[in-house]
């Protein structure tokens, strides 16, 4: 029980910080209504315009489609390894679990810019041997997103795992199961919440990739980040303000329900 | 046995080999090999007035926007782990939607604020403040509020699980002994989440050197960090040996921090 709740002045001091949190986000609104062509803000006059750039140019609706395809790709396969690695580590505590995790934490750990420029190698000689998998490529981008989002689907496995007990998968091996039945009927189980967790964690950041899509896209796998960062970089385009503001709505929609759902949940028990 | 253990481990440790490690190994061929092959690009690197230069400012910006967004991080999350239950959850709401917003739409959100048609200066000029636009952004002001503003909720969660484990009564005894609360929280609260704020400094240190988006949006190419410097010698006045030696150099000095401070948190000091 917390009896020394924060003075008055502490809760001024936060309130700024929320303030200065907040402030970025809302700011976006007035700029999507504007009517003009470049980023002002929208003075007597409102205007759908950039909204309804977004729904007829064609670019934005299959930037979107590229991203949830590569999100998805990413997700699954990053998830899928991590999941085997994270149990591999759990289930027979190698010697050198420390290096093996230091390799997997790798991507996550080094400066965002590196790995990009590592990738960008990786996928440029992938393509000097076929078209498919490579720099600028649907699963060029799809296998760099993975390298990048795997480390935080691996943190999030072992993290459920430490709290599976690890009597139950005794237990199951002394009857006699497998591996496979230890894996997938006992273990999975219990770490679902954490499986999910992963499966969500690493498509949202596949999702809003930015650093290491740069450097290996360029016309072809126009992610939307991608094709927002075009928009950005010179002459900022106010359809920008009106995607970052339907993106916006979809996270703070997102965050409320699961507030909403937690109290709910809490107020059960 | 070993052929399950293979059958666990290998498929990722094989993938991040060959998509990662060996890359990695290409870069640092490239660091030696472009133009010509020797250290070249390493003498470049940290002799080039230009290049060192763009690290002094990335080392100066990122340690000021540390210690900025660990010290505003500090007040909210005081609030966050400290305060009432209504107050608990509005200031939840306040770190996670930033949180999950991504790093371009935040950097939007920036411009839209601070550029010369953004709302300050509008308003400012509507409301006669203003002569004449203020330049907010295209500049380092812009680039400290920018990482400031990703960063916080990333120092926040270090700083949570330091404040949870301060034991209540440990406050309530310096209470019981006279100290005011001011001096609880100076003295007693703040010495006791210490491992919380140094762990919140590195992390954002580290996040804050390898940045790369919202320098090079609200920096305007006016103030280059080292990150935007890479691509910039990469894809815009291609010079890859140079670009190559300063990822490999970037590498090693976060590998060295993150050891020492590994060392550090190991050591005596806990």
């Amino acid at each position: 029980m917390i009896t020394l709740k924060p003075g008055l002045l502490a809760t001024i001091l936060a309130a700024l910080v929320a303030v200065f949190l907040l402030m970025p986000l809302i700011a976006v609104v007035p700029v999507s209504f504007t009517p003009g062509r470049n980023l002002s803000m929208a003075g007597d006059e409102w205007s759908l315009r950039h909204y309804r750039a977004l729904i007829e140019n064609p670019a934005w609706g299959q930037g979107v489609w590229l991203s949830i395809r590569i999100g998805l790709v990413a997700s699954l396969f990053s998830t899928a390894l991590a999941t085997a690695f994270a149990l591999g580590i759990w289930m027979l505590q190698p010697r050198f679990a420390g290096i093996y995790m230091g390799i997997a934490m790798l991507p996550m750990v080094a400066p965002p810019v590196v790995s990009a420029l590592t990738l960008y190698f990786f996928l440029t000689s992938l393509s000097q041997w076929n078209g498919v998998i490579g720099y600028d490529t649907f699963f060029g981008v799809a296998l760099a997103h993975s390298v990048m989002v795997a480390p935080f689907a691996v943190v999030l496995i072992t993290v459920a795992l430490s709290q599976v007990d690890r009597r139950i998968d005794l237990a199951a091996r002394s009857m006699g199961a497998g591996l496979m039945t230890r894996v997938f009927r006992i273990i999975m189980p219990n770490i679902r919440f954490g499986l999910i967790a992963a499966l969500f964690l690493s498509f949202v950041l596949s999702w809003e990739e930015i650093g290491v899509t740069l450097f290996i896209t360029s016309v072809n796998a126009v992610t939307l980040p991608r094709l927002m960062w075009m928009g950005l970089r010179d002459n900022i385009d106010p359809a920008i303000a009106a995607i970052s503001v339907v993106l916006i709505a979809i996270v703070v929609a997102v965050v409320l329900i699961k507030t909403v759902m937690q109290l709910r949940q809490g107020q059960q028990r | 046995m070993l052929r399950s253990r293979l059958f666990l481990l290998a498929p990722l440790l094989i993938f991040l080999a060959l998509a990662y490690l060996i890359p990695f190994l290409g870069v640092m061929r490239w660091s030696v090999t472009l133009p010509e092959p020797g250290l070249g690009q390493y003498k470049t690197a940290l002799t080039d007035p230009l290049v060192l230069s763009v690290i002094w400012r990335t080392v100066r910006i990122c340690a000021l926007v540390t210690v900025l967004a660990v010290a505003m991080a500090y007040m909210i999350t005081l609030l966050w782990v400290r305060g009432g239950p209504v107050m608990r959850l509005f200031v939840e709401l306040c770190i996670l939607i930033p949180f999950w917003i991504s790093v371009l739409t935040r950097a939007f959100g920036w411009l839209a604020l601070l550029s010369n048609r953004g709302i300050i200066n509008t308003w400012g000029q509507d409301l006669g403040l203003l002569a004449e636009p203020l330049t907010l952004v295209r500049n380092e002001f812009g680039v400290v509020l920018g990482m400031v503003h990703f960063l916080i909720p990333f120092a926040v969660f270090p700083l949570a699980s330091a404040m949870r484990a301060v034991d209540e009564r440990v406050l309530l005894a310096a209470r019981g002994m006279g100290a005011s609360r001011a001096r609880v929280f100076w003295q007693v609260f703040v010495p006791m989440t210490k491992t919380g704020i140094f762990g919140a400094l590195l992390l954002v240190f580290v996040f804050a050197l390898g940045f790369f988006v919202t320098p090079a949006l609200l920096g305007g190419g006016r103030s280059v960090l080292v990150a935007e410097l890479i691509w910039l010698r990469i894809f815009q006045s291609p010079d890859w040996g140079l670009g190559a030696a300063i990822s490999v150099i970037m590498m090693v000095a976060i590998g060295l921090l993150l050891m020492l401070t590994m060392k550090y948190a190991k050591g005596p000091g806990r």
